[in-house]
């Protein structure tokens, strides 16, 4: 093995070149993942991407067609499999529970590593507190809710005190409030352990929160695998863009370069975006919804001040010369008519039609304040930082 | 039919029961069909297990092929042992034709397609990730099977139940390769063809009762093994 740091520390899991096949389609294809100790990566993607295949084959559950899993450094031989699998806890999206009592369930997985009664006794009481559902050890595991079940669950897992954790979209049976409890609970658990872990999920909030580190992954491969922060702010592709909730991606042309900003000519406007690719490339243009600013009554010459979102700085230069200005650092200045407006909880989505098609989110006081609805004028501003290039081909 | 013959019927009755060959008679049928039943299950349960389990080109075809056997006809079985262990036949050289031993071959022919088909059945009701949950907490192969059992544990039963009842009530094949002889190979279902071809309808009649309290004691143990513990 050619490692780079053979002297450091060996990863605690670590695949590479893994191939998956189901029927004669590949599910699944990874060049390279590994996990450290003590840390939480958590995989997103949408439904089918073939997350839940990537958690299996990090609990060696899947036939792999290609690829090797190592542990510690080590790869895991056919017949270590077991042993491999005494280091890990798995949670899966439903609880599975055993049809016998909670106690009994909780102390399954030690009682198949032989750990002495006096002991299982102890470690279970110990988990099912720390869990929250000590009151229900005697119960019969069929007639417990399904968030107790969850809770059962990661009990079940966390009792066994895994080298790793391997969690299957966890919170997927239980109802909203639930799920924020159950998130809170594993937050801190994750936390107080260090236990390493790798959480399956497709709500992006929960990932963000709960992830060291966040791969995504679509249509069966690692598109992109880094800090949150970054995942969100620069998304590797289109697809990754349009997972992590860049709504607006255009495509378009970089015109010109100064100082680190590039000119993007997309659909006749020019944006800027802080870039370092040079003119003549096809670029994508991403754009998050919360990034965009709208302003209303400015359009006739008289700016009215904006309605959401700080004035600050100077004006920014202008993108087409002519339009009205308002006070604001945003370099991006584009003047637009609403086309759709969908409420989504306390925030409404706005699609606006600029000549190219942006959407914004804004509080749904600040609509209102607006008097904002289909049809009616507005400025569009956003920031050159807040707009995301990502090369295309050709 | 008057009082008179009546009377006279049950005195023959008590008779044949104090005669002892009805305990004889009864004992055996327990003996023959309990020991088919366990040995179909150790045949049944482990490869029913396996053809649960696995993931191979044929699979279906072979799970079809056991599921015709459960509706396999006792006549045939008979015939097919009968030819087989014939003193002229193959293997007529063991001398187990018109043996206990011929009839308990005949019957685990007859029961483990029974288990096996159910016992296929009973494991392929359970969620299939719950192999890979009880394998994700650590399980060893063993330890696994022993699991997804303990889960199946009432169509498991149902599985047993079924197996022992296709064989306690079969006839044909037990006549056929046991010949039904006296204090050798009679057993409650012979010995009832026996009675009422000879128009003794009382003593079928008893014989019959005595049947269904058998499969009812059978069948009210394994129930009562099937439904206690943790309920759903």
């Amino acid at each position: 093995m050619n490692e780079p740091n053979a002297d450091a520390t060996p990863p605690l899991v670590e695949i590479s070149d893994l191939v998956v096949v189901r029927g004669a389609r590949p599910v699944l294809a990874i060049d390279h993942l590994a996990l450290a100790d003590r840390e939480t990566l958590a995989v997103v993607g949408p439904n089918g991407a073939g997350k839940s295949t990537l958690l299996l084959a990090l609990a060696c559950l899947v036939p792999l067609s290609r690829g090797r899993l190592s542990f510690r450094g080590s790869p895991v031989a056919p017949r270590d499999e077991l042993a491999f699998r005494r280091h890990i806890g798995l949670v899966l999206p439903d609880p599975l529970l055993l049809n016998t009592s909670v106690f009994a369930n909780v102390a399954a997985g030690l009682r198949f590593r032989g750990v002495s009664s006096g002991e299982v006794e102890a470690r279970v009481a110990e988990w099912l507190e720390r869990l929250g559902v000590g009151h229900l050890r005697r119960r019969p595991a069929r007639q417990i809710s399904s968030g107790e079940a969850q809770r059962v669950s990661l009990a079940r897992a966390l009792v066994l005190e895994p080298d790793l954790l391997l969690l299957d979209e966890p919170f997927a049976s239980v109802d909203a409030a639930t799920r924020s409890k159950l998130v809170d609970d594993l937050e801190l658990l994750l936390h107080e352990t260090h236990v390493a872990c790798v959480v399956v999920t497709h709500d992006l909030d929960e990932a963000v929160r709960l992830g060291d580190r966040m791969a995504v992954v679509v249509e069966g491969r690692l598109r992109q695998c880094d800090v949150p922060e970054r995942v969100l702010s620069a998304p590797f592709d289109e697809d990754v863009a349009a997972f992590v909730g860049a709504e607006t991606r255009l495509p378009g042309r970089v015109v010109s370069t100064r100082a680190g900003v590039a000119m993007v000519d997309v659909g006749g406007c020019q944006i800027e975006a802080v870039s370092a690719i040079g003119p003549g490339r096809a670029v994508l243009c991403c754009l998050r919804p919360e990034d965009v600013t709208l302003w209303s009554g400015v359009v006739g010459g008289s700016p009215a001040g904006e309605v959401s979102g700080p004035v600050s700085g100077s004006p920014g230069t202008s993108a087409t010369g002519s339009l009205p200005r308002v006070v604001s650092s945003a370099r991006n200045q584009l003047p637009g008519d609403v086309s759709r407006m969908v409420a989504q909880g306390s925030l409404v989505r706005v699609t606006i039609d600029c000549g190219i098609s942006l959407v914004a989110s804004i509080t749904r006081a600040s609509a209102e304040e607006m008097g904002l609805g289909p049809g009616g004028r507005v400025l569009v501003t956003f920031k050159a930082t807040a707009v995301h290039l990502i090369p295309l081909a050709g | 039919m008057t009082t008179g013959s009546l009377v006279d019927q049950a005195q023959q009755l008590l008779q044949s029961l104090v005669g002892g060959d009805l305990v004889e008679i009864t004992l055996l049928s327990l003996a023959v069909s309990g020991l088919a039943t366990a040995l179909s299950l150790l045949i049944g349960l482990p490869i029913g297990t396996w053809l649960a389990l696995s993931r191979f080109r044929s699979r279906g075809l072979v799970i079809s092929v056991v599921n015709t056997g459960m509706a396999l006809p006792p006549v045939v079985v008979g015939l097919f042992v009968a030819f087989t262990l014939w003193r002229s036949g193959p293997l007529g050289d063991l001398g187990l034709i018109y043996t206990p031993s011929a009839m308990v071959i005949a019957e685990v022919i007859i029961a483990t397609p029974v288990i096996l088909g159910l016992t296929v059945a009973a494991l392929g009701q359970l969620d299939p990730r719950l192999r890979l949950q009880l394998m994700g907490l650590g399980a060893s192969r063993w330890q696994t099977v022993w699991w997804l059992w303990r889960e199946a544990r009432l169509p498991l039963l149902a599985a047993l139940m079924a197996g022992f009842g296709s064989v306690i009530s079969e006839v044909g094949a037990a006549m056929m390769v046991g010949g039904n002889i006296l204090h050798q190979t009679r057993v409650l279902t012979t010995a009832i063809v026996l009675d009422v071809s000879r128009g003794e309808f009382i003593k079928a009649v008893a014989l019959g009762i005595v049947l269904l309290a058998l499969a009812f004691l059978v069948n009210g143990v394994l129930t009562w093994a099937q439904q206690r513990g943790p309920q759903r």
